[in-house]
């Protein structure tokens, strides 16, 4: 795959997948933490595609159209569930679901 | 395009750090948006133009579409249009736009230096969308009936989810 060697790209996938899980770990707001969850997901599919690109086989481009169909369901269902958290709690704290039967 | 690939890097990481630490979610948006750009970029530079186009369309366009239409849904009402004018005021896109330039640029300078063939052809393990159409319908044809499920289950339960609770089914 020309100069970039796999190690860096993997490394830069590394970077981006602790960024996710970072922001999954601090924020509390949903919206971010679905956002986090998005960047995770790309970061796995990044490492795909470059591991793909590294050994020239389709495969990792394969994996990646899987991982972004997983996303676009995530997201929907995701979203879906903040918006109704939204409209029984009142807000986007995820520690506002702390409480059983509300 | 070693250059580019790494300058794509570290476009990517600094947005996505710019993302997750917004506190209002649309700036956070703007930021993630610039972030699937330079993944798509990163993919480009590799040699798969196939899933860097996937990227833009489908991630960068239709899920965070979808985000920014939750974001409308949760503030109806006739304060939203002072409130989107509180979110984004000018300078709101200065830090967007600058990494977005940077990409621009990457681009054009792929584009230019590879001449009349695509960027990615250069590199000798380029993979054309038809072997990765060939692997998708060929040994992975159960994966993609499976996949396609997935996302109806993800149709039906979004549709469930969202209604209004005093909607009847």
């Amino acid at each position: 795959m020309g100069a970039v060697p796999l190690a860096h790209g993997l490394v830069v996938a590394a970077l981006l997948f602790g960024l996710g899980l970072l922001g999954v770990l601090v924020r509390r707001n949903l919206i971010f933490i679905l956002l986090s969850i998005e960047v995770m997901l790309n970061a796995a599919g990044l490492a795909f595609v470059i591991a793909g690109a590294r050994w020239g086989q389709a495969d990792g481009q394969v994996m990646f159209l899987f991982i972004l169909a997983t996303a676009a369901a995530e997201v929907a269902v995701g979203l879906a569930l903040a918006l109704q958290f939204y409209r029984r709690l009142g807000s986007l704290d995820a520690d506002a679901a702390a409480a059983l039967r509300g | 395009m070693p250059a580019t690939f790494y300058a794509a890097a570290v476009v990517a990481v600094a947005a996505t750090a710019l993302a997750i630490s917004r506190k209002n979610a649309v700036h956070g948006l703007l930021y993630l948006i610039v972030s699937l750009l330079a993944v798509a970029l990163m993919f480009f530079a590799v040699g798969a133009e196939f899933v860097a186009a996937l990227e833009v369309i489908i991630y960068a366009g239709a899920i965070m579409v979808l985000f920014v239409f939750v974001m409308m849904l949760l503030n109806l009402g006739p304060q939203s249009v002072a409130q989107e004018r509180r979110w984004l005021p000018r300078r709101i896109w200065a830090g967007p736009l600058v990494l977005t330039a940077v990409l621009i640029a990457e681009l054009i300078y792929g584009l230019a230096s590879a001449g009349p063939t695509p960027a990615g052809a250069a590199i000798a393990t380029a993979i054309d969308p038809l072997h990765v159409g060939v692997a998708l319908f060929g040994p992975y044809a159960a994966a993609v009936e499976i996949a396609s499920m997935l996302l109806l289950a993800g149709l039906i339960g979004a549709y469930h989810l969202g209604r209004s609770p005093g909607e009847r089914s």
